[in-house]
């Protein structure tokens, strides 16, 4: 029903909770209980906590170019949430309130913008793909993940997620495209933060919302305050359901804002106005989640302030790890590109290592 | 024993594949209900069923990047490129994640996926249908590039690339699919990938080639031969490993080499070849080494292509011109 009711071209943004805090939209209200709310609004401060941190570490010239998430915390664990354990994430690579959602380390992702592949050594239990930077091409490993689960009968759902930006890529175009004739179990999930770098989405696409798009590609299409934490965990968890009933995909438009850079190399005062971005952090989705679970008697001031500190001190103690055991061990550069390390390749590396060697480097 | 073509080898490899590992997946564009444009995917949905082997969408990006994640979560994908012209579409996903998957996750996830492709020229094709860019794909860490040159190698090393943990693409000559036959075992059997095989022994010159040039090669050999020259003939199987040590111990013991490629000279597998020499056997050498090749231009259209490909006469010149260097 939720897809009929907000059909894309019908052009409705769907919401729960407004700015303001107030559920206005009581027929979709999620069932989820204080401790389930309560953590949402956890994975939201730690996301925000974590990025402050690796924000001040870069900037002191002690972290890669980081990607920052401030704004998109809502669209990022709400939908995170309402995947289960067996399911698949297929992240781009803005989505760390998504990998703490789904049990993510801190440190892994640290690691990785520190510079180290092993960030990307996925822990066995976790059914997470490492991030790609590519754009939009990671959407057909969604696709082909969720036709393996298929065919092999597991009953598994993958979720990719992707910017506006993408879908001005083939890559979108053809992974939609494979997913709605095969009718796979895949949630496509666009955060519409409205830049890709400098470009608007308005110079993206002529299409008035991205959720429409689902239309050409014979699936259900849904544009979402990406804001509101409990539409975004609705619409996905209807989604994802809709999937493992064998029904098919669907693509989700989380409309938010990315309130800081592109990247820490980026400087967005460039095209884009400060009065612009005052309107959108009027909208934090972390702001309106806390006033609604101080009104609902969930949380208080003292409570919050706890939390924030406890979120800060875990990112501070994942990033000193990473700082005493960040460095890249000089085999590793070359033992994992093949199962078994091919001539050449060998060669290159004794070779390296006694020019080391000689000049006591090793 | 069964006497068959190198298509019928690469049918009847991909059957017995499916049939051994329940794993494999076949797809690409007209290879489920068709067989293929070339039938080399023939009757394995009659058998297999559609889930087996399947027809995709017109979206080579798309059958790379869904393979991908098949391979990730537990299937074996042999996926079809109509033909190698048109796999530039998928380049980023070959380059970016096929390639690199394994190390970017530190072993975590491979792709241990075969990207089978139609290549070469010699068949009067349309304009992208007669690529040979294979030193391309050889060029980037992560790929193993393999090409036969006769069924009997295209049935032992498609098995190899099947069972390989690591993504193949493998390259099949179109000019000799049905070019010729040979007695191939019934049973099935690998050929390892990085090992080159030498066809033909013997001590003035090394003549080294790979897929449809073999052919060319081995009459410009017997051109040879009649001038009372022996020459040593190596197929290299494997682009990328390439086999350094049989190249290596090869041009010790004759001292003088020819490659021939038909694909573009610049850049080609032959400078690699020739790199790998100058640094191994430079001082065994008794006159630089020398390639046959097409010319750094697209490939022509079939009016002009009997210029472009490198003809036995050809590469009988350069191999005379090799012998006689300096004196």
């Amino acid at each position: 029903m939720l897809f009929k009711n907000y059909n894309p071209l019908d052009k409705k943004m769907f919401q729960i909770m407004d700015e303001n805090s107030n559920i206005k939209n009581e027929e979709y209200m999620p069932d989820l209980n204080k401790e389930e709310l309560l953590t949402m609004y956890e994975n939201m401060i730690q996301t925000r906590e974590a990025d402050l941190k690796a924000l001040m570490y870069q900037r002191q010239g002690r972290m890669l170019t980081y990607a920052p998430n401030i704004g998109q915390e809502a669209a990022q664990v709400g939908s995170a949430f309402a995947l289960e354990k067996k399911d698949w994430m297929v992240p781009s690579f803005r989505e760390l309130g998504a990998w703490l959602t789904r049990g993510a380390d801190l440190k892994m992702i640290y690691l990785y913008w520190y510079g180290n592949e092993f960030g990307s050594h996925i822990p066995e239990d976790l059914k997470i793909l490492p991030v790609s930077v590519p754009i939009a091409s990671h959407l057909n490993h969604a696709v082909g993940i969720s036709w393996a689960s298929t065919l092999q009968g597991k009953d598994e759902v993958s979720i990719a997620y992707f910017g506006d930006g993408a879908t001005s890529q083939g890559d979108f175009h053809e992974a939609m495209n494979w997913a709605g004739a095969f009718n796979t179990p895949t949630v496509f999930l666009c955060q519409n933060n409205q830049f890709a770098i400098s470009v608007p989405r308005g110079s993206q696409t002529s299409s008035e919302t991205i959720a429409q798009k689902a239309v050409a590609y014979g699936m259900p299409g849904i544009q979402v305050d990406g804001n509101d934490i409990l539409a975004m965990y609705v619409a996905t968890k209807t989604a994802i359901e809709r999937a493992r009933r064998g029904e098919g995909p669907t693509l989700i438009e989380a409309y938010t804002y990315r309130i800081g850079a592109h990247t820490t190399s980026d400087d967005p005062t460039r095209y884009r106005t400060d009065d612009e971005v005052e309107v959108w952090k009027k909208k934090d989705p972390i702001d309106r989640m806390k006033k609604y679970l101080i009104d609902k008697g969930y949380l208080n001031e003292e409570e919050n302030d706890r939390l924030v500190e406890k979120c800060g001190k875990i990112a501070e103690e994942a990033f000193k790890y990473v700082e005493t055991n960040g460095k890249t061990k000089l085999d590793d550069i070359f033992k994992y590109h093949y199962k078994e390390i091919t001539p050449q390749l060998l060669e290159q590396m004794e070779e390296y290592k006694e020019f080391l060697n000689e000049r006591g480097e090793l | 024993m069964t006497t068959i073509n190198l298509l019928q080898a690469v049918n009847l490899t991909l059957k017995q594949e499916m049939a051994r590992d329940q794993r494999i997946i076949v797809f690409g564009e007209d290879v489920g209900y068709e067989g293929g444009v070339f039938r080399a995917t023939v009757d394995l949905q009659k058998e297999f069923g559609k889930d087996r082997c399947m027809d995709s969408p017109l979206s080579e990006s798309s059958i790379v990047g869904v393979g991908i994640g098949m391979a990730i979560n537990g299937m074996l994908p042999v996926v079809e490129m109509q033909f190698m012209g048109f796999s530039y579409p998928a380049f980023n996903q070959i380059i970016s994640h096929v390639a690199r998957m394994r190390n970017r996750s530190r072993g975590r996830f491979s792709v241990p996926m075969v990207i089978r492709m139609p290549y070469g020229g010699g068949i009067r094709a349309l304009e992208h249908h007669s690529e040979s860019t294979e030193a391309i794909y050889s060029h980037i860490p992560g790929l193993k590039v393999v090409i036969p040159s006769t069924p009997y190698d295209a049935k032992g090393l498609l098995a190899a690339a099947i069972r390989d943990e690591d993504p193949v693409i493998f390259l099949e000559p179109k000019r000799i699919y049905r070019a010729f036959k040979q007695e191939v075992p019934d049973e099935e059997y690998i050929i390892p990938i990085g090992k080159a095989n030498v066809v033909r022994e013997g001590k003035d010159i090394t003549l080294i080639s790979w897929g449809a040039m073999m052919r060319e090669a081995l009459k410009a050999a017997d051109l040879a031969k009649d001038k009372g020259i022996s020459v040593e003939v190596i197929d290299l199987r494997t682009i990328s490993p390439i086999d350094r040590d049989t190249i290596i111990e090869s041009v010790k013991k004759t001292g003088r080499v020819v490659i021939v490629h038909e694909a573009a000279k610049t850049l080609g597998v032959g400078a690699e070849l020739i790199s790998i020499i100058n640094e191994k056997a430079f001082l065994y050498l008794e006159a630089p080494p020398l390639r046959v090749t097409g010319f750094d231009t697209p490939f022509p259209l079939p009016q002009g292509e009997h210029h472009y490909l490198p003809s036995p006469e050809r590469i009988f010149n350069k191999i005379m011109e090799t012998v006689n260097y300096l004196t």
